[in-house]
């Protein structure tokens, strides 16, 4: 099926996601869309599998114009997506999911539980997935959900398979067994839409790449296109894709952490005795597939989660003054922060800004109460102005004005405001969780040297963050989780699929010796992301 | 709640004009300045809660014609002589809006004097002055994304106790009516206190708690008045002594206007001092907002949730006053708090949740009562139709995109919620097909 887009122009009121976008995608090819978040990839694809309606242009299927009015019409002209949060049911067994809106049925109308499993047991086969159709999803690891996705989408006979950011959420071995199931796809005459930001993959798996940017095509490129071209071209600039980083120069140890365990409120042991410590002038980098203990263990250490046992030692202390030693575990989030802790949220739209507050109230969000912003209970509207004045500058962020609400801001300039409001004061320890997620690469880039500056300056640093490229290319050395569990702390020069062997809860030295015996020991390539 | 271009004083953004300059990068070229001041009135959620009024007043128009006894017999003829059926209708509808706005602004049959011709404004602000203080408080419970249910219960309590003060406790003038505010207060606060506190330590849902307390509060003041301290000596009637007089609000030049208005907008002022210049304000505001956000910014959001309520339930106990305080030798009764602790549900909602919001809604509903009164004697239109006003009002609100799609205004949210809603929207898709 040869699939093609003329001219789709897609408006949200004055905001053109979509400028007359043309795309071709032949059959059994793997087109990847690239370009960077907001550009208008996602919009596009929701165009495509009927989410939106454009407000001009064509689809062509094989040639003849065809209008999609939902998902369904789509999913029958033979489009099938997967999309970057799975659309599964975990309580329903894999082939409950993959039958789910088009259930086989028997006599009287009932479900046929025997075909839904039959027809899933023949697309596993087909493609070597080794998926048990009786399995529930929630048991199922991430990339065994996508590969369900897939089917699901596959037994809706789909001749273009959309893949939306499929790489953000698997570890580094899930997402080489993903490359090698689009290429058999792609055998087997599936073209696929590969959406993504990630140059690495593109250039590993791509026939043929497009990228966007500001909602235009900017222009094609073959996969043997350096990172640095598909950068720039992505970008729109000359984009330095390494970090400046000098070694480290560690000073005395700031915090400690020992036997730190967290129970959920479902009994669930969600941190199991962490154990590790950070210096002065140190980035640890806390790395691992989403979802295994990163973001409690940096919520504990804010206070956000109190522990079930286990302390936090925090050695802190204004500079030239004698350093007193805290006891972290179990104190209120406020006397975590005045103990000159600085924490930048993993969601900052949830936990870093009141999206309806203006820049210059965000700013001042964990600071209020404190002079020069209040006296005696009353706001400073003055002192809060002039601060506002001075970070946004600083930060370079770009706004209306102080007084616009942050809701008005782009990703990376809300960023700039959690980053201003968190680094504006003296830290001994700054704790960032996922810091750069879902950025563009000038706003990387920025925060990036925000961070190795705090560094410099003689701060401890813990950055949480699943994007490998990130975690090598700020660490001084990396701890990997695995289900609640500190696997092991890897020194930053280690191999990336060493660290992915990590995720996946081999130990250290395991790891080692395997990747001895695979004797494939090529460095980390660096990437922007 | 509401889009930033309001009425209500925001706080300046920053006074150099230098700062403001390097701030400005707009990458895009500004539209005219006349493009944007009326793209930002329409968008405006003001403008959509005064042509809430504006539906509501035609709707309203309909139900008066619709009601009317004449109209319907035209009507019967309606193809013979449409004159009369339109003629009949307007007669009804122009009687009935001209004797509702001389029943609440200005009198104008009478040619008496001054104090003639505006009686019908004093007693709008007189009804007027318990709404202002009710909407205040569910105002600031709104902002704190608490949705307090409970003004009328909390009327009740403070109207127990500045009652109870009132009647039994002889104290001079003045320093009487300052204690029997400082009691419609207390009672009040201690009231919103408890759903306060109980959402603060076990999480408990303060629609229901203060839904629950609201009946709480009628058959304790009920078993109140069962009590011999609280019924006039000699009667075994559920009724209170009188209020003594040195308790009651002094009148500006002997009108129905008193010290309750001069309060209740003090109070408007007091609460846009606390909520846009302070630090609880601030936290208020900010829990309000984002809750997430604001712990994790190390605030305490259930403390700030039990001032709330504490500050909420005082302002409503203030509402009480100007039932006992306003008139002379007032009695303490089950119905005290009549309804306004609903109504104010209304004023706030119509306000905004903002102080000046809520005075201006507080006045246009304590109209509607004045003159709701006159409409009914003098045309024969029943006064319910006042009812079905506030809520067609109410209806409105909660439905902006109807307002919008009525008068046929931009919606400049649109473009945002699109986009956030695009996730959910697909997930929806999903499922269904």
């Amino acid at each position: 099926m040869r699939l093609e887009l003329r001219q789709v122009t897609k408006k949200f009121g004055d905001l053109v996601a979509n400028d007359a976008i043309d795309l071709i995608v032949e059959p059994g090819q793997i087109h990847a869309l690239l370009g960077e978040n907001g550009a208008g990839k996602s919009t596009l694809m929701n165009v495509l599998y009927g989410l939106y309606a454009a407000d001009d242009g064509q689809i062509l299927i094989d040639g003849a114009e065809v209008t999609f009015s939902g998902p369904g019409d789509a999913m029958a002209a033979g489009i099938g997506m997967v999309h970057q949060h799975f659309m599964l049911i975990p309580v329903f067994t894999v082939a409950e999911n993959v039958v789910l809106g088009a259930e086989p049925t028997g006599p009287f109308g009932m479900i046929s539980m025997r075909r839904a499993r039959a027809l899933v047991t023949q697309i596993s086969a087909r493609f070597g997935f080794d998926i048990d159709p009786d399995a529930l999803v929630d048991d199922l690891a991430v990339g065994a959900q996508q590969r369900v996705e897939i089917i699901k989408a596959l037994s809706r006979s789909a001749k273009v398979l959309i893949l939306d950011e499929p790489t953000a959420v698997l570890t580094p071995q899930e997402t080489d067994e993903l490359m090698d199931i689009m290429r058999q796809l792609k055998a087997s005459g599936t073209s696929i839409v590969f959406i993504t930001h990630k140059l690495r993959e593109v250039q590993e798996v791509a026939d043929v790449i497009t990228v966007i940017r500001h909602g235009r095509v900017v222009g094609s490129a073959s996969p043997q296109t350096s990172q640095a071209d598909l950068a720039s071209m992505m970008v729109g600039r000359q984009v330095d894709l390494t970090v400046e980083k000098t070694a480290s120069t560690p000073g005395p140890v700031v915090v400690e952490v020992a036997g730190l365990t967290l129970v959920g409120q479902d009994g669930r042991l969600l941190l199991d005795d962490i154990c590790f410590t950070v210096s002065a002038g140190e980035i640890l980098a806390v790395a691992g597939v989403q979802g295994n203990g990163q973001t409690e263990l940096a919520e504990a250490l804010i206070g956000l989660r109190r522990p079930t046992s286990g302390s936090i030692l925090l050695h802190h202390g204004d500079p030239g003054s004698k350093p007193v030693t805290e006891d972290l575990a179990g104190k209120s989030v406020s006397a975590i922060l005045d103990a000159s802790v600085g924490f930048i949220p993993e969601d900052r739209g949830k936990d870093g800004l009141v999206a309806g507050f203006s820049i210059a109230e965000n700013l001042v969000l964990d600071q209020v109460a404190a002079r020069p912003f209040s006296r005696r209970g009353a706001l400073d509207v003055g002192a809060i102005a002039a601060n506002a004045a001075d970070k946004v500058t600083q930060y370079d962020v770009r706004a209306a004005s102080p007084s616009s609400t942050v809701a008005t801001l782009s990703g990376g300039n809300q960023q700039k405001v959690v980053v201003a409001r968190e680094l504006s004061r003296h830290l001994a320890l700054l704790i960032a969780c996922q810091p750069t997620r879902g950025l563009d690469i000038g706003s990387i880039e920025f925060i990036h040297s925000r961070i190795l500056n705090q560094r410099a300056s003689g701060t401890a640093v813990v950055i949480v963050s699943t994007e490998l490229s990130e975690v090598t290319a700020l660490a001084d050395r990396i701890a990997v989780m695995y289900r609640g569990c500190l696997v092991g702390i890897a020194p930053h020069d280690t191999a990336r699929h060493v660290l992915g062997l990590m995720m996946a809860g081999v130990p250290y030295d395991e790891a080692m010796s395997q990747d001895e015996t695979s004797e494939s020991g090529d460095p980390l390539p660096r990437s922007p992301q | 709640m509401s889009t930033p271009a309001t009425l209500d004083p925001q706080p300046p953004a920053s006074h150099d004009p230098h700062s403001q300059l390097q701030a400005c990068q707009a990458p895009q070229p500004q539209p005219s300045r006349w493009r944007v001041g009326l793209k930002k009135a329409a968008s405006s959620s003001w403008l959509t809660s005064a042509l809430a009024v504006v539906v509501a007043l035609v709707i309203g128009a309909i139900l008066i014609a619709a009601a009317d006894s004449r109209v319907q017999q035209a009507a019967g003829y309606l193809f013979a002589r449409p004159q009369d059926f339109f003629g009949a209708a307007w007669n009804t509808v122009s009687g009935a809006y001209s004797s509702l706005f001389q029943g609440a602004v200005v009198n104008l049959t009478s040619s008496h004097s001054f104090a003639d011709v505006v009686a019908p404004a004093t007693k709008t602000i007189a009804y007027s002055v318990p709404l202002i203080f009710a909407g205040l408080a569910l105002g600031i419970g709104f902002r704190a994304g608490l949705f307090n249910i409970g003004a009328q219960g909390q009327i009740i309590l403070g109207a127990t106790l500045c009652g109870y003060i009132g009647f039994s406790w002889h104290l001079p003038a003045g320093v009487h009516l300052v204690v029997c505010l400082l009691g419609a207060f207390a009672g009040g606060a201690a009231w919103g206190f408890i759903p306060g506190i109980l959402k603060a330590k076990t999480g408990a849902n303060e629609v229901i708690v203060t839904i629950m307390l609201n009946s709480v509060a009628v058959f304790f003041l009920g078993w109140l008045l069962t009590l011999r301290s609280f019924q006039i000596p000699g009667l075994s009637r559920p009724i209170s002594p009188r209020m003594d007089t040195t308790a009651g609000y002094p009148h500006f030049f002997n009108t129905s206007i008193d010290l309750g208005f001069l309060l209740a907008i003090v109070a408007a002022v007091v609460v846009w001092w606390l909520m846009e210049r302070t630090t609880l304000g601030f936290r208020i505001r900010a829990v309000g907002e984002n809750p997430h956000a604001a712990r994790t910014a190390g605030m305490n959001v259930s403390m700030s949730y039990v001032w709330v309520m504490v500050i909420s339930g005082g302002l409503a106990g203030l509402a009480a006053t100007s039932q006992l305080l306003s008139a002379p030798s007032q009695q303490l009764n089950v119905d005290i708090a009549s309804t306004f602790g609903f109504d104010a549900i209304t004023v706030a909602l119509l306000g905004r949740s903002k102080p000046l919001g809520t005075v201006l809604a507080g006045l246009l509903f304590g109209g509607l009562r004045a003159g709701g009164y006159l409409m009914q004697s003098a045309t024969g239109t029943p006064i319910d139709i006042i009812l079905v006003l506030q809520s067609v009002i109410v209806l409105l609100i909660a439905a902006p995109p109807l307002v919008r799609s009525i008068f046929r205004l931009p919606d400049n949210d649109r473009r945002r919620r699109s986009r956030s809603t695009a996730h959910a929207r697909s997930l929806r898709h999903e499922a269904a097909t």
